[in-house]
């Protein structure tokens, strides 16, 4: 397998998985780190890659192993907390400002949620992979996909439903 | 009608019930621009969900070709040969080939110092030749010396006459 050739299989998924690896590590920078590391050993392994019939589902399993491994291990006791930039949508200030709230608000829900529950929201509603897929990814069964999905998505609607009615910060 | 089915997809939706056509619904209605107000409180929600899936990975990856680590094991291999090459004919010693050219050599060699020497014999044959010749050289020499006492006696036979 060439580089080229490498590069076309990896490309419509190294996104994905910095994506992964950011919703975990937080900052941006140990989710550059995480994904490089994950592209590399895939590029290691480029010869057994080819008998996996989902390189997809497989480097999102490997990306999840190594960003839990990494939150475990020491080298992450201080992780810098770096928000991304939001794009702008088009509205008034106000509400520009309002959105960007609540947007942003959105993700520092997501980082209070249990990291199961953070891969799973990540992987269906940003990612949006069917259920069968998640499970394989996560070595879980799909009835426990769903209820964790219910789970987290009821969190972020609470709180978000919270700070919607009382504008609590 | 749009805001009831909406509404039943939010309940499937918190159940976790959806299905992935019915999430890009919810998601295209919570993005557009009319929102119910009483829905409002879901839509960073999926206006989060929509924008953090654009998020890319812009990094380079350096991916070295595994070809490096063969080149330093050619240089290896290239020194162990020219090793080789150096230590095993010392080890082996002359093949027999090599023994039966280096007879061949003496046996040359010896013919040529034969012949050489057969020569030296005819040379040293000339030079007692020569010693004859310095011989008659010597007898020259001395027919010479008495020659040379004739002109003297004919100087003194002069010298009488003019006193005469």
């Amino acid at each position: 397998m060439k580089q080229a050739d490498f590069v076309s299989l990896v490309m419509p998924f190294k996104d994905k998985v910095f994506r992964l690896a950011k919703r975990l590590l937080v900052s941006r920078e140990e989710a550059e780190d995480a994904t490089q590391e994950i592209l590399l050993k895939l590029w290691k392994n480029k010869e057994k890659i080819e008998d996996y019939k989902n390189v997809e589902a497989f480097s999102m399993t490997m990306t999840k192993n190594f960003c839990l491994d990494r939150l475990k291990s020491k080298q992450a006791q201080n992780l810098k907390i770096v928000h991304s930039n939001y794009t702008d949508n088009n509205a008034s200030l106000q509400k520009q400002v309002e959105a960007k709230d609540s947007v942003d608000w959105v993700s520092r829900i997501m980082e209070d949620l249990p990291e199961q529950q953070k891969i799973i929201v990540q992987l269906r509603d940003i990612e949006q992979y069917d259920f069968a897929e998640i499970a394989k990814m996560l070595d879980m069964n799909e009835t426990a996909v769903r209820v964790n999905l219910s789970r987290a998505r009821k969190t972020i609607r609470e709180k978000l439903t919270n700070t919607h009615r009382h504008g609590i910060k | 009608m749009v805001l009831n089915n909406i509404e039943k997809l939010i309940e499937k939706y918190n159940n976790a019930e959806t299905t992935l056509a019915e999430e890009t619904q919810l998601r295209d209605y919570f993005t557009g621009s009319d929102v119910a107000p009483h829905l409002e409180h879901y839509k960073p929600m999926f206006v989060y969900f929509s924008q953090a899936q654009q998020e890319q990975y812009t990094k380079d990856v350096p991916l070295k070709p595994k070809r490096t680590k063969m080149y330093q094991w050619i240089s290896v291999a290239a020194v162990t040969v020219l090793m080789l090459g150096l230590i095993i004919p010392q080890i082996l010693g002359p093949s027999k080939e090599e023994i039966r050219q280096k007879e061949l050599a003496m046996e040359t060699y010896n013919k040529t110092m034969e012949a050489l020497s057969l020569v030296s014999i005819g040379m040293n044959e000339g030079k007692e030749q020569l010693n004859s010749l310095t011989l008659v050289s010597d007898n020259l020499n001395q027919g010479l010396e008495e020659a040379s006492r004739l002109t003297e006696f004919s100087k003194a036979t002069n010298r009488i006459f003019k006193n005469k």
